[in-house]
């Protein structure tokens, strides 16, 4: 797999899984699980900081930059001049041009705001971002967020945080048969198989947080998600067999014994 | 003067400058951001941005996300 890296912009990418930072148990535990998933790329928010609480040691001492691009995210945004300007103040402060962008339409589903999403993205391709936006399954949106200049698509598998997996192939299947750049399926993967169906789906790359997170053991599933990206994605470079409504025998039918 | 500092009004000295707040909030200016008005000040121009009364000033770190 040493050849098949992930290009998303300027970036390459050793790991074609994408991991998050947030829900877990400890930040040791954290750093452990960044290490089994074999990814090259975590993502962290942006938030305000507590003015009255100047304790020790925050988050970026538990991600070593020297093995992981940062992918800061504009999540819980629910305005373009919001997520923009938690773009510019992330690019100040992790000096990257690169952004998953997140503009929130709807607090319960957490489904993004196509119409900010996309006068967002805009707006931030011209300021020199990297952008990756997290949009929904829709063919029509993801082509509109190509057509602005954005690095890489986002489709959502399911809910953020559902586990529900890959709700619907067959739209993110012509989300990847149309676009041009790298397509990523962010949220909604449970398990290790909904990232393998993804990843056979075609796309370039699955990005998680809670799926590994949020499991009993988020170390072990880290590796398993390694694992069923890795196997995803053999499986589709090595192209599936097609689908048959009947049984097509493996040994031969022919001298057959007492008949 | 005062200013609205991450959303909360606070008394900040007349004529202060970003680094200056900052020193008197006891922040470093290392694993933050800040932005005025809406608009972000880089890092080496901290010093040279004076406040002015009723600026929105933001200041962010990273935290855990997704």
């Amino acid at each position: 797999m040493n050849s098949d890296t992930l290009r998303i912009g300027d970036l390459e990418l050793t790991s074609r899984l994408i991991v998050g930072t947030g829900k877990y148990p400890s930040l040791e535990v954290m750093q452990a699980a960044h290490e089994a998933s074999g990814t090259a790329m975590v993502t962290v928010a942006i938030r305000r900081i507590n003015l009255d609480d100047r304790s020790g040691k925050t988050l970026l001492d538990y991600v070593d930059r020297t093995k992981y691009a940062i992918l800061p995210n504009t999540a819980g945004c629910t305005t373009a001049k919001d997520a923009i300007l938690t773009a510019q103040l992330a690019r100040e402060l992790l000096g990257t041009n690169l952004i998953k962008l997140e503009v929130i339409g709807d607090p319960q589903t957490l489904y993004p705001d196509t119409t900010e999403t996309i006068a967002a993205a805009t707006e931030l391709v011209r300021d020199g971002f990297t952008v990756l936006p997290y949009i929904v399954d829709d063919p029509t949106a993801c082509k509109r967020l190509e057509d602005v200049g954005c690095a890489a698509v986002m489709p959502l598998g399911a809910p953020i945080g559902s586990g529900l997996g890959i709700c619907n192939r067959y739209s993110i299947s012509i989300i990847k048969e149309r676009a041009t750049i790298p397509v990523i399926v962010d949220a909604g993967v449970g398990t290790a198989s909904d990232a393998a169906i993804a990843m056979e789906l075609g796309v370039d790359a699955v990005l998680m947080n809670t799926g590994i997170a949020a499991a009993r053991d988020p170390i072990a599933m880290a590796r398993a998600m390694r694992l069923g990206v890795e196997a995803g994605r053999i499986a589709y470079l090595a192209g599936r067999m097609p689908k048959k409504l009947y049984a097509t025998a493996s040994s031969p039918m022919h001298d057959l014994i007492g008949t | 003067m005062t200013a609205t500092i991450n959303g909360e009004t606070r008394t900040v000295r007349d004529g202060s400058t970003v680094a200056e707040l900052l020193a008197e909030l006891e922040l470093g200016t290392e694993g933050i951001a800040v932005a005025v008005g809406g608009q972000v000040v880089r890092r080496a121009t901290y010093t040279e941005v004076a406040l002015r009364d009723g600026d929105a000033i933001e200041i962010i770190r990273a935290v855990a996300g997704g």
